[in-house]
């Protein structure tokens, strides 16, 4: 019974996090960048958020704030590796470990608490149904704004960088404007996952953001595995992206109900990411062994 | 109206693996020159390509093109003039996007990008007709990925993308060495018919001195990064290949050291 009664949380937990997945998604999968700034930027959204709502601004102009403010973290670890030459997995811890400190000023301190009896909120853990409405709602926007800017000329040529940059240049594609603006949404969007987030849970912690790359890549390579015979339409994957997360937190749930240890989550999650993402590569050992079978059978007919 | 003076590139300079690829090229290059670049491995074709397309800084010397110093242009800027077509058939083109995308990124080389359609209504039929003229069985496939069609199909891709948006000078850096005799022969036609169509200017590199010598009005010889052999209209067009080797000992005293080149009479 406790696991059914916490289904309806598990479903908006999921489906905030699905918005950070989708951020995710674009660095990961269409930028081939593996960008690490996310496990910072998460809580940067959620500080500045919680921040403002704290002072007593309005929910909305806090969350716009937030999505600004992983912008600026995206266009960091942007700069760190385009300008400066740092690789992109360094450029992203780098940045992490910067917003760390910077994520604790915002904050002013370690945690930061927020009262929806007191306080205007957007989305809380009190109205868990309005939270899935309002959560679904912004995804199903941000899905159409994505659709609609990747099926743009400088969405494709950011399509294109992640999928050939060289072929890109040749074609007069500024790849690394294109890798920097690519960041900088990403983590826009994790920044307004991050801000759900805090309000949501009713607090903002400095350690929120930890392991949360992997949290999203869960996400991300659940949603493909499940909707990979639902085609290659871009939206249908990105739905199929926030599917993955809901999966997630359904999952991680249960394992809660039936007493799992919550210490040892992270280890699980670290564990299955690590089995999905083998699964390709030994895949592809398995068949190209087998091609170069067929080709010296053909050599020697 | 290109203008190569005293280009020098070294790699890993000051580095056991020191290596001049380019050691002072002087070359100019007039309007409707079609001209052909032989030379053995480690020659510094692909190099002298690459220096005039900007995919490195050049250590010495300046590139002019058509009056305008590009010398410090950024790759992705000088892109704008140039039509590429790379010896590997994966570079030129972007895998995981449909043919008809592809098309139209190289549609847009020489143009701002913007918020406007990356592929718009009325470009679709300007494609179906471009790949219906050319023959490559790809006019009723425009949706599907670029990562499935064959090596020769996507380097006949890379042709078409090469030619769009009026290139001042066209780049073929082996473009047909990867592929099988066939179709090497094929994209080899459609080249010519695309140079002809165009008027382009073109600089092709090529291991096959057959090819050297019937394409083109001007044939280049490199070797240690230097050109040693420029010849072109009519004396070129009654060159043979033991000309070509024979002057490639007599200048260097060496034997034309390639395998590749000399099989491939």
């Amino acid at each position: 019974m406790e696991i059914i009664s916490a289904m309806p949380g598990a479903l908006a937990q999921g489906l905030i996090w699905g918005i950070m997945a989708i951020g995710l998604y674009i660095t990961y999968k269409i930028l081939d960048f593996a960008d690490l700034t996310v496990d910072g930027s998460l809580c940067t959204g959620a500080a500045v958020c919680a921040v403002l709502i704290a002072a007593g601004a309005n929910p909305w102009l806090a969350i716009l704030a937030a999505f600004f403010a992983g912008a600026i973290a995206g266009l960091i670890t942007g700069l760190l590796h385009t300008l400066l030459g740092i690789p992109a997995i360094l450029s992203g811890i780098l940045t992490q470990l910067m917003l760390w400190s910077i994520n604790l000023k915002i904050l002013g301190k370690a945690n930061l608490s927020l009262n929806p009896r007191v306080m205007n909120l957007a989305v809380s853990m009190l109205e868990t149904w309005k939270t899935v409405a309002v959560v679904a709602a912004v995804l199903a926007a941000l899905i159409a704004v994505l659709y609609w800017f990747f099926g743009t000329e400088i969405g494709s040529s950011i399509r294109a960088t992640g999928s050939n940059p060289e072929m890109c240049r040749s074609q007069g594609i500024n790849t690394e404007l294109n890798k920097v603006i690519a960041l900088m949404l990403s983590n826009a969007i994790v920044a307004l996952s991050g801000a759900f987030l805090a309000q949501y849970q009713g607090f903002a912690d400095i350690n929120m953001g930890r392991g949360a790359i992997v949290i999203g890549l869960a996400a991300v390579i659940v949603g493909l595995a499940v909707f990979s015979k639902a085609g290659k339409n871009f939206a249908v994957r990105l739905i199929g992206v926030v599917v993955g997360s809901i999966i997630y937190y359904v999952v991680y749930q249960t394992v809660i109900g039936l007493g799992l240890d919550k210490d040892l989550l992270k280890l699980f999650s670290a564990l299955v990411v690590a089995v999905f993402l083998a699964v390709p590569h030994w895949k592809n050992k398995f068949a190209s062994v087998k091609k170069t079978e067929k080709k010296s059978e053909d050599g020697n007919a | 109206m290109l203008e190569l003076k005293g280009i020098k590139k070294t790699f890993n300079q000051g580095t056991p693996n020191q290596k001049v690829a380019l050691g002072g090229i002087d070359l100019t290059i007039k309007e409707g020159d079609f001209i052909t670049v032989i030379g053995g491995n480690g020659a510094g074709k692909s190099t002298l390509l690459n220096a005039i397309a900007g995919v490195w800084k050049i250590d010495e010397g300046s590139i002019v093109l058509d009056g305008e110093d590009i010398t410090r242009l950024p790759e992705h800027k000088r892109a704008k003039f140039l039509g590429r077509v790379f010896q590997n058939p994966s570079t030129g083109t972007a895998a995981d996007m449909q043919i008809i995308e592809n098309l139209a990124l190289a549609a847009r080389r020489n143009k701002k990008r913007g918020l406007g359609w990356g592929v718009k209504a009325k470009e679709k039929e300007e494609y179906k007709e471009l790949l219906t003229r050319f023959d490559l069985g790809l006019e009723n496939r425009m949706g599907q990925k670029v990562g499935t069609l064959s090596g020769g199909q996507r380097q006949a891709l890379t042709l078409l993308m090469a030619s769009l948006s009026n290139p001042k000078l066209l780049l073929l850096d082996e473009h047909t060495a990867a592929l099988d005799p066939k179709t090497a022969k094929k994209v080899l036609t459609l080249t010519d018919e695309i140079i002809e169509r165009d008027k382009l200017t073109a600089i092709m590199i090529t291991h096959n001195m057959n090819d050297a010598i019937t394409h083109g009005n001007r044939l280049i010889m490199m070797d240690s990064g230097k050109v040693i052999f420029d010849v072109e209209g009519e004396e070129k067009k009654k060159l043979t290949i033991s000309d070509l080797l024979e002057k490639f000992e007599k200048i260097t005293g060496e034997e034309m050291a390639s395998d590749k080149m000399i099989l491939s009479k």
